[in-house]
């Protein structure tokens, strides 16, 4: 197999031994870049120098004797919603075009400090908002197991490039399931950690209190790793908690028994396509014949997070995404006579529709007068939310369920806005209670890979990654490699 | 027939805090300086910074909350104003709404004539400050964001409000700068616009109660231009009215060259603010014994000095008011009064001593006169060794050179005559050289007596202690 079809844990342990260089790996996944990209279209900007700098800096520490991280040299995709010293950070938006920040990502830091090689900035919707990546300024992505299809989004790009070799693995963004159901999509592993697990500092901020970032992987041990390596406390994120970061990996015994599943019956309804029903049940048997228990449950208030997100979300956004005036940075409009003038152009012209519906949207449902009618409600429907779960989580260990209702569609097929949004009414309730929840491959519907999704009590990413681990070793589904 | 108004005034002050830091960054919160000099990411808003609670600033609130008598939220919220403008980096203020650090407090004023009067205070709470726009010229404009972000106080009155007149509205604002200061919570300068006051005024008939349409009035930078913005727009309201035109709610700015207001928008021109909690802190959390150890560890404020004062020293009820005024000037009469009359010292202090720093434009941190050099001139004074007139000049030669007044007696021959033949033959000379003025007092005119002491006092060079002089004045009338 190539290099770049590999894990990072893999391609961890030819490192180690010295069988292969950081910048044969690094030249490996160029090499991918090269013949795959024009179909993919993974990335905003593809940083080639950087990564090839950043690869010989871990050959020659790891020659000379010095200690270096296990997972150094590995190449990475990072979503182009994370702030990177010196390398043009766009949001996939006209409006931070030639946006270059002057300081990283706690994430971005941290991975550089474990020698990362950063091998470009990954395609997403603009500012995040969207389930395609077709809403990108700077074009769609592709899905890489069938080219006329969507990746998914947000960070479809970061799931693209994984699934096409195009990166080892890569680090995305979740506001409603923005990792999971583009992972879902494509074939791979996506984690949305526990909110405030992972420091936001230096991700642009699409819905404060619900983004968080996440690793995007081939398989369940890589996801494992990667989160060794971004999670833990930031003095610069408040709403990052204060808590040890364990040894991910040791969750990875291989066994379920006695562990409690419960599966929501709302998450079967209507909308989730026959193929994805049928392939969640049968994942959901392969691990009661693990040892596990699975039981039925309700988590009754599920119908209404799909738009309570769209309450709530917008709101955050219309405030988050009001810095981009011209002023400062990023697009300024040639025609302004006057500051008001400035704003009002710049904004006009720099952003794309889907982000100016939302913007109108979070507006309005601030605005006085319709404040309490759905702001508020919307806040109050979000806690019924999280305690649907805590309810759940007192008798169960974890929930099982679809990640999103279908598999990946055709590019250009779904142009209703609702039924786009659609796509992410079963990842959405994680992000409103905060708790964890990942997604792996767990079949396929016509050549296109299938999503399992599972949820777990806050910070119970451990168990998450045992039940995904062992279903992962009793199936075949994630040594799958979309032919390109 | 004109109708006669009285003005309604609210308050909303805005407090510049003494941190080290600004409010959600590590940049130096400091005045001056080349622009865009302190700034980061956090406090020029850029794409992916987050805000940090500036604990300090926190805590100077619950400090300012405490001493004006608020109930403390145990639990806060911040809230995001939004709103757009080219100094405020983020499109959004980081500020306090539903629950703010203090809320029902209230401070005692006190008037010129002496009444008392409580102005009730709906909140006090921490937002951070905007950046600065500079006019370039032309249609250009230039923004300085080295105060983006600095932490600010904000003390809003209670709503009617309890101001009723510009004098009030200045005593209400004197007080509030001196409760300030004497907290270090803020430097209180006015003129720099680290202490900014807005009052709100509406008018009613006078003797009526109730409020009317209100204007605010902002760019006042003194408490001069408070009073005097409060005073034109009571007669500008007032000529609306009984013109029988409406007063419309509005914002007005103060031209201080001018001394007049001008209108600046309407109320239905305001952005609305569309506030909603801040999603990016976490909701503030006081402990009851934070709050306790916090109000036990305020210090001894205005009032409660100026009553200890008045009745510890025996000062007049005024005196007390004006050494209270500030923390330094207390410290220094209660220095310089340890061990001498205290109300000779708050004399000297009110009087010779702030006639002198007037003068120079000096305050009392900058004087050489120590306070333990005060006392002992008083000690000299009052013990006789000098007359209250060498006092006077021996306290301004100490403004002057900061030499202890024993050494200036001493090289300037100013010790008083006390030698009782000296003044004696001196007061021999007079009645010799005055018949007339003898007989008078003789004849029962006694205030004549003022002219032989006053030819004694001056023939002594002004040494001689004015009681021995009237004494040996009155022995030898009776012995003639
Ligand atoms: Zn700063």
């Amino acid at each position: 197999m190539e290099l770049y079809a590999l894990t990072a844990h893999e391609l961890s342990e030819k490192l180690i031994r010295r069988e292969v260089s950081a910048r044969e790996v690094t030249q490996s996944v160029l090499g991918r870049i090269a013949s795959t990209e024009e179909r993919v279209h993974a990335y905003v900007t593809v940083t080639e120098s950087i990564a090839l700098a950043q690869a010989d800096a871990v050959d020659a520490a790891r020659a000379s004797g010095e200690s270096v991280s296990p997972l150094a040299g590995i190449p990475i995709a990072l979503k182009d919603n994370l702030c990177t010293t010196g390398i043009e950070t766009t949001c996939s938006s006209k409006i931070l075009r030639g946006f270059v920040p002057p300081y990283s990502a706690t994430v971005v830091e941290k991975l550089e400090a474990s020698g990362s090689v950063f091998i470009g900035k990954a395609n997403l919707d603009e500012f995040a908002m969207g389930s395609s990546t077709e809403n990108s300024a700077f074009g769609a992505s592709h899905n890489p197991w069938d080219i006329g299809t969507v990746p998914g989004g947000s960070s479809g790009g970061s799931t693209a490039a994984v699934a096409a070799g195009e990166a080892i693995w890569a680090i995305g963004s979740d506001t409603g399931g923005s990792i999971r159901q583009p992972a879902a999509f494509c074939g791979v592993v996506g984690l949305k950690p526990t909110y405030g697990r992972v420091s936001r500092y230096g991700l642009i901020a699409f819905a404060s209190s619900l983004d968080q970032i996440g690793p995007v992987t081939k398989d369940v041990r890589d996801a494992a790793l990667l989160m060794n390596l971004i999670s833990g406390h930031d003095s610069r994120d408040s709403t990052s908690i204060v808590r040890d970061v364990p040894d991910y990996t040791r969750a990875l015994t291989g066994g379920v028994k006695g562990l409690k599943l419960g599966v929501p019956k709302e998450y079967f309804a209507q909308g989730v396509s026959p193929e994805v029903s049928a392939s969640v049940r049968t994942a959901i048997d392969t691990l009661v014949s693990l040892g596990a228990i699975a039981e039925e449950i309700s988590l009754p208030h599920s119908e209404y997070a799909l738009p309570t997100y769209y309450i709530l979300a917008p709101a955050e956004a219309s405030s988050n995404l009001a810095r981009y005036d011209g002023v400062r940075f990023g697009h300024r409009t040639a025609r302004a006579t006057n500051h008001v003038d400035l704003f009002e152009k710049s904004r006009e012209e720099g952003f794309g529709p889907e982000v100016k519906q939302r913007i109108m949207i979070g507006t309005y449902a601030l605005s006085a007068g319709y404040y309490d009618a759905f702001y508020l409600k919307a806040q109050k429907v979000r806690t019924l939310i999280k305690r649907d779960f805590d309810l759940a989580f007192e008798k169960y260990d974890a929930i099982i369920a679809p990640t999103a209702p279908t598999v990946a569609f055709k590019l250009g097929e779904v142009s209703d806005p609702l039924a786009m949004k659609l796509n992410d009414v079963l990842t959405i309730p994680a992000n409103m209670a905060g708790i964890p929840a990942i997604s792996l491959p767990c079949g396929f519907s016509d050549g296109l890979p299938i999503g399992l999704q599972l949820m777990a009590p806050n910070f119970g990413e451990e168990t998450l990654f045992q039940i995904a681990y062992a279903y992962e070793q009793a199936t075949r589904w994630h040594l799958g490699r979309a032919q390109l | 027939m004109t109708t006669t108004y009285e003005p309604i005034v609210g308050m909303e002050c805005h407090a510049e805090l003494l941190t080290e830091s600004k409010m959600f960054c590590g940049c130096a919160n400091a005045f001056g300086g080349a622009p865009n000099t302190r700034t980061c990411p956090v406090c020029l808003g850029l794409p992916g910074s987050l805000p940090t609670m500036n604990r300090r600033a926190v805590e100077l609130v619950l400090r300012t909350a405490l001493a004006l008598h608020c109930e403390i939220s145990l639990d806060c919220l911040f809230a995001r104003k939004n709103y757009f403008y080219p100094d405020l980096p983020k499109g959004y203020q980081i500020s306090q709404y539903d629950d703010p650090i203090g809320k029902s407090g209230y401070l005692d004023i006190t008037l010129e004539d002496g009444r008392r009067k409580r102005i009730h205070i709906r909140r006090v709470h921490l937002e951070e400050d905007t950046g600065k726009l500079i006019h370039a010229g032309g249609n250009e404009s230039e923004v300085d964001y080295n105060r983006s972000g600095v932490p600010l106080m904000e003390v809003v009155t209670e709503f009617p409000p309890d101001i009723e007149s510009a004098d009030e509205a200045k005593a209400y604002l004197e007080k509030l700068r001196s409760i300030l200061i004497y907290l270090d919570v803020s430097d209180g300068k006015m003129e720099e616009g680290h202490l900014r006051a807005e009052p709100n005024l509406s008018i009613r008939p006078a003797g009526t109660s109730g409020v009317g349409v209100k204007t605010e009035i902002k760019n006042l930078n003194s408490f001069k231009s408070v009073y005097k913005g409060i005073e034109y727009e009571l007669v500008r309201q007032s000529e609306l009215l009984n013109a029988g035109e409406p007063v419309r709610q509005e914002t007005l700015g103060w031209n201080d060259v001018s001394g007049e207001t001008y209108h600046m928008r309407f109320k239905e021109e305001e952005q609305e603010y569309r506030y909603f909690p801040e999603p990016d802190l976490v909701p503030l959390h006081f402990e009851t014994a934070d709050i306790e150890a916090a109000r036990a560890d305020l210090p001894e404020l205005p009032d409660a000095k100026r009553e200890r004062f008045a009745s510890q020293y025996g000062l007049r009820e005024y005196d007390a008011g004006i050494l209270t005024a500030s923390r330094p000037l207390a410290a220094y009469f209660e220095e310089a009064a340890a061990g001498a009359d205290p109300k000779a010292i708050a004399n000297y202090v009110t009087g010779d001593l702030a006639k002198l720093l007037n003068a120079s434009g000096q305050e009392i941190t900058e004087t050489k006169v120590t306070a333990a050099h005060l006392r002992e001139l008083i000690m000299l004074r009052d013990g006789g060794k000098i007359t209250n007139n060498s006092a006077k000049a021996v306290l301004a030669e100490m403004f002057e050179t900061g030499e202890a007044p024993a050494v200036i007696v001493e090289t300037r021959g100013l010790a008083a005559v006390s030698d009782d033949s000296a003044v004696a033959a001196e007061v021999d000379k007079a009645l010799a050289a005055s018949p007339e003025v003898v007989a008078k007092i003789k004849g029962g005119n006694e205030k004549s007596k003022g002219f032989l002491t006053g030819m004694v006092m001056k023939a002594m060079k002004g040494q001689a202690r004015p009681d021995v002089v009237n004494r040996l004045i009155d022995e030898r009338l009776a012995a003639l």
